[in-house]
């Protein structure tokens, strides 16, 4: 497959601060892709340069094969919801619906009402009266309904209630079965997305530290439970990314087990139990021990 | 669906389960992709993945522009296959829980004739 995206070595600096660091990657057509990491990790900052919002210290960008600076024909098949979009002060809901037709080709009018009312979004109110749950809606309607080829979903739930989260869930899952394409989502919320992602792209500290599919993903890493000594001389040598125990009890969570090493572990008498994406991720980007908390 | 194991073989473990239990009889259409995408809240191209995996076993066969359909002889091979792994899946960590408790293996039996005969 031709990838849609493909990002060589880019590195973006502020100032002191390097936000996005020798970063390489392909996305390819028709995905789902989960982009995750802690806050300030570089993921808007990568999105903005992919959407030609923000211009990279060093490296190169091509999307649909060329720079999606200033160039009409990527920018029209993009489509970014940022967190928190800024509108002109005197807009409503239903101005945006009414603009995002002249810029997205794909835009889907009948969609969007139907997502309107599903939503139950007041579309004749001051935006900036708007809850920050009904404004995470306007991101998130304009999203689906543009139905472009790339779009990218940045934390785009916040304030948005259980409801309305699965609403989105589904209106998506939905929607890119009949029409594919690739989303990009970046979310703290790995948990609700985990089953939805494809690929799974992990950003700490500006590096990209994961790039997997996400099956792949699921499995790799097990927690190995039982007696203290016989967890550490199981563990010993291996790739241990975190490490929990009561009394005379452990836990390790070991990244990478094959099937053979996960037979040793259980004739060892010891339990291997799965680690969510969501667990894995907190792991993985190092968050302190007192934070961790385990289901 | 559960942690550690791979969606895919998931939903080919569940379609598997209706055609043993005869919710998917021989020769019946079963869903779509895009509809175990929808009712199992995962991604379609997962889905795809679970539902190929059977084609690939020849536990389903595609009508081409109809859908994917339950292959005659399904049911029986599922059995078979099942029946191979029900002692590693069920009877060996059954034996080492008891074992851990100090069940001797008869008292195990003995266990399992009675239930046997509650249930009946």
């Amino acid at each position: 497959m031709t990838a849609i995206v493909e990002v060589e070595h880019v590195t973006k600096r502020y100032g002191s601060l390097t936000a996005v660091d020798d970063v390489s990657l392909r996305l390819e057509p028709g995905r789902v892709y989960g982009l995750l990491g802690r806050n300030g990790a570089g993921k808007t900052t990568l999105m903005s340069l992919l959407t030609g919002q923000d211009f990279p210290s060093e490296g190169a960008i091509r999307v649909f094969g060329r720079s999606p600076v200033e160039h009409a024909d990527v920018l029209q098949q993009l489509c970014f919801i940022r967190e928190s979009q800024r509108y002109p002060d005197d807009f409503e809901p239903r101005h945006v619906l009414r603009s995002a037709e002249w810029f997205f080709p794909n835009w889907d009018a009948a969609f969007a009402q139907q997502l309107v009312e599903e939503f139950r979004l007041p579309v004749k109110r001051k935006i900036k009266k708007l809850s920050r749950g009904q404004l995470s809606a306007v991101g998130v309607i304009v999203g689906l309904a543009s139905r472009a080829p790339l779009t990218f979903f940045d934390e785009p739930y916040l304030g948005l209630d259980a409801s309305a989260r699965q609403l989105f869930y589904d209106r998506l899952l939905a929607d890119i079965a009949e029409r594919p394409r690739t989303v990009v989502l970046s979310t703290h919320l790995i948990d609700e997305v985990a089953d939805l992602l494809e690929h799974v792209l992990l950003i700490d500290r500006g590096r990209l530290i994961v790039d997997s599919d996400a099956e792949e993903l699921r499995g790799t890493a097990a927690a190995v439970v039982g007696p203290r000594d016989r967890v550490e001389a199981f563990v010993a040598g291996r790739d241990v990314l975190h490490r929990d125990g009561i009394g005379g009890l452990a836990t390790a969570t070991v990244n990478r087990l094959s099937d053979a090493e996960r037979a040793e572990a259980s004739a060892a008498g010891l339990e291997l139990a799965p680690v969510s994406l969501q667990q894995l991720v907190v792991r993985l980007t190092g968050a302190p021990e007192s934070e961790v908390t385990n289901r | 669906m559960d942690e550690g194991r791979p969606i895919y073989s998931q939903v080919a473990e569940q379609i598997e389960n209706d055609i043993i239990s005869g919710a998917l009889p021989e020769d019946t259409q079963v869903p779509s992709t895009n509809e175990f995408a929808a009712y199992l809240r995962i991604n379609p191209a997962t889905a795809g993945k679970g539902v190929n995996l059977l084609v690939d076993e020849g536990i389903l066969y595609k009508k081409r522009g109809i859908g994917m359909f339950v292959s005659p002889g399904a049911r029986e091979r599922l059995i078979a296959a099942r029946r191979d792994r029900f002692r590693n899946q069920y009877v060996t960590p059954l034996l080492a829980e008891a074992a851990k408790l100090g069940i001797p293996a008869d008292q195990v039996a003995a266990m399992i004739r009675t239930d046997g005969r509650a249930a009946r």
